[in-house]
């Protein structure tokens, strides 16, 4: 089966930065793909490459074997991008948004019950004949997203689909995305809240400065040697003695009778943490723990190469 | 190859403009009716440019063909600038349109509201004034090209500035003086030979006294040598406008 997007050795350079360094790899048909990193790691790039509305340096992209660029006719019908920012043209009206925006792929009456269904699906039918202008910045959000379905694509580009927007937009976009998901359209998703990546995504790409740091699916990058996090209580009868080398190694932070330890999967074990604690005579008056998220993985693939 | 997507872009650059079609349609042609009214106050029984021909009549194809360019080229710059400050160009590149289709939508919309804007002007004017029409179809070619070569201008400017105020500047620095000063109230005959010959550098001269040919059988120029210099602009432009959507110049960067 080919893969619904392949990225072949991009390279993409702006005045004073190299956005993209090389970036190759390839997502598959049918996934939910999420594509993490900080700001400025060049994710937004990559998407812009793949839609189309940025031309790399050097390197390929292709959209179910359609190159962006040689073929960009087949490559632009295969795929719907919700862009980032809240866009919107104030001339039209919500359901003449969607007319044209599904002419523009060169369908016309015999995508109006498509168009009508995916209004339904977003609670905008009460909105239709609404200009653009009126609607509240949930309801932009909900347009973008029908726009880049318009022409019903395949493979689906969501670029921070839930910034700015409420819990509960939030919740309902969530479960309309999983819906396309379940319905066989492949998603990429950017996003800044971690959570939703590791609630949605099956596999997730890191960038950080222009780089791919990590690639793997979502419970690979949680077992990644990141231990659990252990917040140990201690009596405060008496000062916290010093700690040998190696508990200091995995010492986070401590607040008052409270040490926070960050464990290391492949070096450390609870057992050992506890005995370290009592062989320097601390006594343990509670302890919890904490399994490591996507944000901990996040922050040490990030943080480390901030230089 | 036209896709269903250019016929889209195009009815949408329609419904835009008329949307708004007191301010793109009403306005211009009152705009024009004013100039007339005022010049034709001021310099009927003074000025006799062709013979027969009355100043008020001399002056009409000269205020239609300035309010078709104006217009044109208003349209296609002001819906470019427009969706690039707002963002909403990003619809259209996600499209699966061909650069030429893009340029064909814009400048077709542009053609069809300077077209609209001079028959709204001519048909406001004879009802006061008494115009022949020596060559209908000089004044359709003209008007035609005219429009398109403006559509195009206007295509470029647009797609060139990031800000409103590039495209005021563009709009105020060249569009204006170049269609004041291409013998809409005059000919240039009456200009010293220094202006005269400037003239000559000036397309839009070549619109305008083409244009006119078309309605009094009388012109500055050759109405075939002034139709093959507007078609060669028209195809200059429209060769630097699909150059630049081709490279994606200020549009996919």
């Amino acid at each position: 089966m080919s893969a619904a997007v392949t990225i072949a050795d991009v390279h993409k350079r702006f005045p004073g930065v190299h956005a993209l360094k090389g970036i190759s790899f390839a997502i598959q048909r049918g996934e939910f793909f999420g594509l993490l990193g900080p700001n400025g790691a060049g994710k937004s790039t990559l998407i812009n490459i793949i839609a189309g509305l940025t031309r790399c340096d050097s390197g390929r992209v292709s959209v179910l074997t359609h190159d962006v660029v040689q073929d960009y006719r087949q490559a632009r019908r295969c795929l719907g991008v919700v862009p980032q920012e809240l866009v919107f043209d104030p001339f039209f009206t919500v359901h003449e948004v969607l007319r044209i925006q599904s002419g523009y792929f060169g369908l016309r009456r015999e995508n109006a019950s498509w168009i009508k269904e995916l209004m339904d699906n977003l609670d905008l039918s009460d909105k239709a004949n609404t200009n653009m202008r009126a609607l509240s910045g949930g309801m932009k959000r909900r347009v973008l997203i029908a726009q880049a379905l318009a022409h019903k694509p395949e493979v689906v580009v969501l670029d921070e689909p839930t910034a700015g927007v409420d819990v509960a937009l939030r919740k309902s976009l969530w479960a309309f995305i999983r819906r396309l998901h379940e319905e066989g359209h492949t998603i990429v998703l950017t996003t800044h809240y971690l959570e939703e990546a590791e609630l949605l995504c099956d596999r997730i790409a890191i960038l950080n400065h222009g780089n791919v740091v990590a690639l793997d699916t979502k419970q690979a990058l949680l077992q990644r040697g990141i231990g659990k996090t252990v917040n140990v209580w201690i009596t405060a009868d008496e000062p916290v003695p010093a700690l040998s080398a190696e508990l200091q190694a995995v010492l986070r932070a401590q607040d008052g009778t409270r040490l926070e330890f960050r464990l290391d999967n492949k070096l450390n074990s609870i057992g050992d943490l506890l005995e370290g604690l009592r062989t320097a005579g601390l006594v343990i008056t509670d302890l919890h723990t904490e399994e490591p998220d996507l944000e901990d993985v996040f922050l040490d693939l990030t943080r480390g190469r901030e230089e | 190859m036209i896709s269903g997507g250019f016929y889209t872009l195009f009815y949408k650059e329609l419904l835009r403009f008329t949307k708004v079609g007191w301010q793109t349609l009403a306005a211009p042609i009152v705009t024009a009716l004013l100039y007339l009214l005022v010049f034709a106050h001021v310099f009927e029984g003074r000025l006799q440019v062709f013979e027969g021909v009355s100043y008020t009549a001399f002056l009409v194809p000269g205020l239609m063909m300035m309010s078709i360019i104006q217009n044109a080229f208003a349209n296609s710059s002001s819906s470019l600038i427009q969706s690039k400050v707002t963002g909403n160009i990003v619809f259209v590149l996600l499209a699966p349109l061909s650069s030429f289709e893009f340029f064909f939508a814009f400048v077709l919309a542009a053609v069809v509201r300077g077209m609209a804007v001079g028959a709204g002007v001519y048909f406001a004017v004879i009802l006061f004034v008494s115009l022949p029409t020596h060559n209908p179809l000089f004044v359709v070619t003209f008007a035609m090209f005219g429009s398109a070569v403006l559509g195009a201008l206007g295509l470029i400017a647009g797609v060139w500035a990031d800000k409103f105020d590039h495209l005021g500047a563009f709009q105020n620095f060249v569009i204006v003086p170049l269609s004041f000063l291409s013998g809409v109230f005059y000919s240039i005959h009456s200009l010293p030979t220094f202006w005269q010959q400037l003239s000559r550098f000036n397309p839009f001269f070549y619109m305008i006294d083409g244009f006119r040919y078309g309605f009094f059988g009388a012109s500055d120029a050759s109405p075939m040598t002034s139709l093959a210099i507007v078609i060669l602009f028209f195809l200059t432009l429209s060769g630097l406008s699909l150059l630049m959507l081709k490279r994606g110049y200020k549009l996919r960067n």
